[in-house]
């Protein structure tokens, strides 16, 4: 392409400019929370108020009296993110702020673990909040302890080499649709454009909406920070984590048809945490994969 | 207007005047009319507020937060098993400066069960930055639960309003309910400086380092060491417009004791007839009954015990491995100062069992006896 | 938007301090640039304009000045994804000159 046609050519921006994050955060390089933040935002915009239980997004939006966000950000218990932004829903509600979106935006552990029972309760009674996992398949915060949203293989500083985790993740979106909430979405890094439409559709429903983002983590994964995204859009090209929708708990929509889907292999050999594996071991995470995945095709809408 | 109701319905009533905009509570014996009566009012439309039937205690509170912060007047109510499963969001709600209003329920900790009154549940709370209110009437409980209000949103400190389980939960008595207006007139609407708002974006509780940390507890301190003083003003006004004061304590013919009971809650009232009955046998009797048990009300106990010769604290409670707790904050209010008389201590009626009229003449037998205490703790009625 | 290279605070007494436990300033104090080893060259004669690094960059320190990204280099964490997303292959991750 000649310099004149490039000099003519748009900066092609395919989501909105507009940042309602800043620089200075305290991730880690690399961090996949933050593009999951970065993006969510973008969506949502200024009317929205989070609920932050203990998670590295705790730490990350900077300590007091700081913070990174151009929205209002209450940080709350562990175990409390659904608990706290039903309240907060109520509050606002109740003192005249229907519009404000209400977010409970919180890590695997504080969703699939500690916090899955206000998150349980909140699903069951339809609160009218988004709920968002960005899932890194551990307690990174803390250092690196597993949770269950850990994969079956990955070691973790509590499931060691000679005792890696030999259950398996924790099936959090089937959880999510045995409560029949509205809407329910997963999402990756690696496809922003997806997970932008997606929270713009949660944006304007009413009552539970439930998103669980993949967010790879170079320091937990024991991978390259540059390679966080390529590690997210594998995941979705090999079927571990597919890109779909689920409403009123029944119907599922995949997003993302995969023709052929690639070895996990190829990602897991990108991740530390994963090197102690035998063939044997892989194979299994292939055939759990390959399973997984003809289950889901079978129970999907078109 | 006056109405026969239940120690329960007195808290629902409270919250209902005091135009609570969002209650998020759990049921738990013995509290459970509490909130089933907030439903009704919500439902009927007596109350216009949002009534979160959250999955536990714990979810309870932090709800009750999060409405609070978004600027919401919100209240609960919890006993016991369930006011424990908040422990860490009752910390949450002092140290984040959230002036929820709780009514609780005096009730034994398992194990085992016992639904029955003692006040371990809320003394176990004591550290937690939280006001507590203990109340000996149903009229006292609906009128403390409009002051508790007033003064936890001055001071944005939260307060919790406590009944003995059964002996006031479930007891029907008169109760004077306040009108509406005049309620109103005392209590104006919530409205904070600070609040959760898209106009204001601000993050709440971040990661505070050793060098912030401390300067909001000292804040948080100072602000408590306001209350005594608050309730006092707030209590008289409410005398004014309501006819009954509201106090941090409560002496009866203390004025020329030379004995004193010290008590608190159901026990508080009894303690009087034993006092009556004491006088009738040439005994100069009196009891303080210490209603505001956070703030410790220093200044108005030592007052009263500078004119004894002698007090027999009652504790409905025990501190294991350190005795009744009213005891231990009584002495330590006593400590050092001129005048104070010998103090002893006494622990009845865990687990429901009844504090009697002879419960406190076995107490004035013993203490009578005796020039100081030679023991910690006095044990009454226990088979030993 | 937060204002780049906010103030740092620093409260003379408790009175100062908010009675909220609330943020008062900006985290963009904190110039993250200092973390990096390596820094991001952007060859703008290769560059094909496609807004894929100002798209995965989770600082955001990649920003669109008159249509070409330009790296803000005080907060650049040197993370590397720009430079490994880049279709054209026009970034470079060079060792930080100190």
């Amino acid at each position: 392409m000649s310099q004149e046609v490039k000099k003519e050519k748009k900066f092609t921006m395919t989501l909105p400019a507009d940042e309602l994050m800043a620089c200075g955060h305290l991730a880690c390089q690399g961090c996949g929370a933050t593009l999951a933040m970065r993006y969510m935002l973008k969506a949502l915009g200024k009317k929205t108020a989070l609920c932050i239980p203990a998670c590295c997004w705790a730490v990350i939006d900077g300590p007091y009296p700081y913070s990174s966000m151009d929205v209002p950000v209450y940080h709350c218990a562990f175990e409390t993110a659904a608990s706290t932004a039903t309240g907060v829903k109520a509050g606002l509600e109740m003192t005249g702020d229907t519009e404000t979106t209400v977010v409970a935006w919180a890590g695997d552990g504080g969703t699939f673990d500690i916090g899955i029972q206000a998150l349980s309760g909140a699903a069951e009674r339809n609160e009218d909040i988004i709920y968002v996992c960005y899932d890194n398949e551990a307690y990174m915060n803390t250092g690196i302890q597993r949770s269950s949203a850990t994969p079956y293989g990955a070691w973790t500083t509590t499931t060691p080499v000679k005792h890696f985790k030999t259950r398996p993740k924790k099936d959090i979106v089937a959880i999510m649709a045995a409560h029949r909430i509205p809407y329910i979405a997963t999402a990756s890094i690696s496809h922003p454009e997806d997970f932008f439409k997606k929270m713009k559709k949660a944006k304007d429903i009413k009552g539970t909406r439930f998103f669980h983002v993949y967010a790879p983590c170079p320091t937990g994964w024991k991978s390259r920070p540059e390679d966080t995204i390529k590690l997210a859009r594998m995941a979705v090209q090999n079927g571990y984590f597919p890109l779909l929708e689920i409403e009123n708990g029944e119907k599922t929509t995949l997003n993302l048809k995969l023709k052929e889907r690639k070895p996990v292999d190829d990602y897991m050999r990108l991740q530390g945490r994963f090197r102690h594996l035998g063939p044997d071991e892989i194979a299994a995470v292939q055939a759990e994969v390959d399973a997984r995945w003809e289950r889901l095709i079978k129970g999907c809408a078109a | 207007m006056k109405k026969v109701i239940m120690g329960n319905h007195a808290l629902s009533y409270g919250a209902m005047l005091s135009r609570s905009q969002v209650i998020s509570a759990y049921p738990i014996t013995p509290q459970t009319q509490v909130v089933e009566l907030l439903s009704e009012m919500c439902a009927d439309g007596k109350l216009d507020a949002q009534f979160i039937k959250v999955e536990s205690e714990h979810s309870a509170m932090a709800s009750c937060i999060g409405a609070s912060v978004a600027g919401a007047r919100t209240f609960t109510a919890t006993s016991s098993q369930g006011l424990a499963l908040m422990h860490e969001m009752l910390h949450w709600a002092g140290g984040g400066r959230h002036p929820v209003v709780m009514g609780n329920i005096n009730r034994s900790m398992a194990p085992g069960w016992s639904i029955w009154a003692d006040q371990n549940d809320s003394l176990s709370q004591r550290d937690t930055g939280w006001m507590q209110f203990y109340c000996s009437s149903n009229q006292e409980v609906v009128d403390t639960v409009i002051q508790a209000f007033k003064v936890a949103e001055a001071l944005m400190i939260p307060a919790m309003v406590i009944l003995d389980a059964f002996a006031l939960s479930h007891t029907y008595e008169v109760v004077d309910v306040p009108d509406q207006a005049l309620v109103d007139r005392y209590l104006p609407p919530f409205k904070p400086a600070i609040k959760l708002t898209t106009d204001d974006p601000r993050a709440f509780g971040g990661l505070t380092g050793a060098e912030h940390y401390m300067e909001l507890r000292y804040r948080l301190e100072k602000d408590m060491e306001k209350a005594p003083a608050l309730i006092e003003e707030t209590g008289r006004e409410y005398g004014k417009l309501f006819g009954r004061d509201l106090g941090l304590v409560d002496p009866y013919l203390c004025d020329d004791a030379e004995f004193i009971f010290v008590t608190s809650g159901t026990a508080g009232y009894t303690a009087r007839v034993a006092v009556d009955e004491l006088r009738k046998s040439g005994v100069k009797a009196g009891n303080l009954r210490i209603k505001v048990f956070r703030p410790f009300p220093f200044d108005r106990v030592r007052e009263v015990l500078g004119r004894v010769k002698k007090a027999a604290v009652v504790d409905r409670n025990c501190s294991y491995g350190a005795g009744g707790i009213f005891y231990q904050e009584v002495k330590s209010a006593s400590y050092g100062r001129p005048g104070m008389p010998p103090l002893f201590g006494y622990i009845a009626g865990l687990g429901g069992r009844d504090i009697t009229t002879d419960s406190f003449k076995e107490v004035a037998a013993h203490a009578l006896s005796k020039d100081r205490p030679d023991e910690e703790i006095v044990w009454i009625g226990v088979k030993k | 938007m937060r204002p780049k290279k906010a103030k740092k605070i620093v409260f003379k007494s408790a009175e100062e301090m908010p009675l909220m436990i609330c943020s008062v300033g900006h985290q963009t104090h904190n110039l993250t640039g200092a973390w990096r080893n390596i820094r991001p060259e952007i060859d703008l004669g290769k560059c094909i304009k496609c807004g894929i690094c100002w798209k995965f960059c989770p600082e955001p320190s990649i920003e669109v000045v008159d249509e070409w990204p330009v790296v803000d280099y005080d907060y650049c964490k040197g993370c590397g994804i720009c430079a490994e997303e880049c279709p054209a292959k026009c970034i470079v991750m060079v060792e930080e000159r100190r």
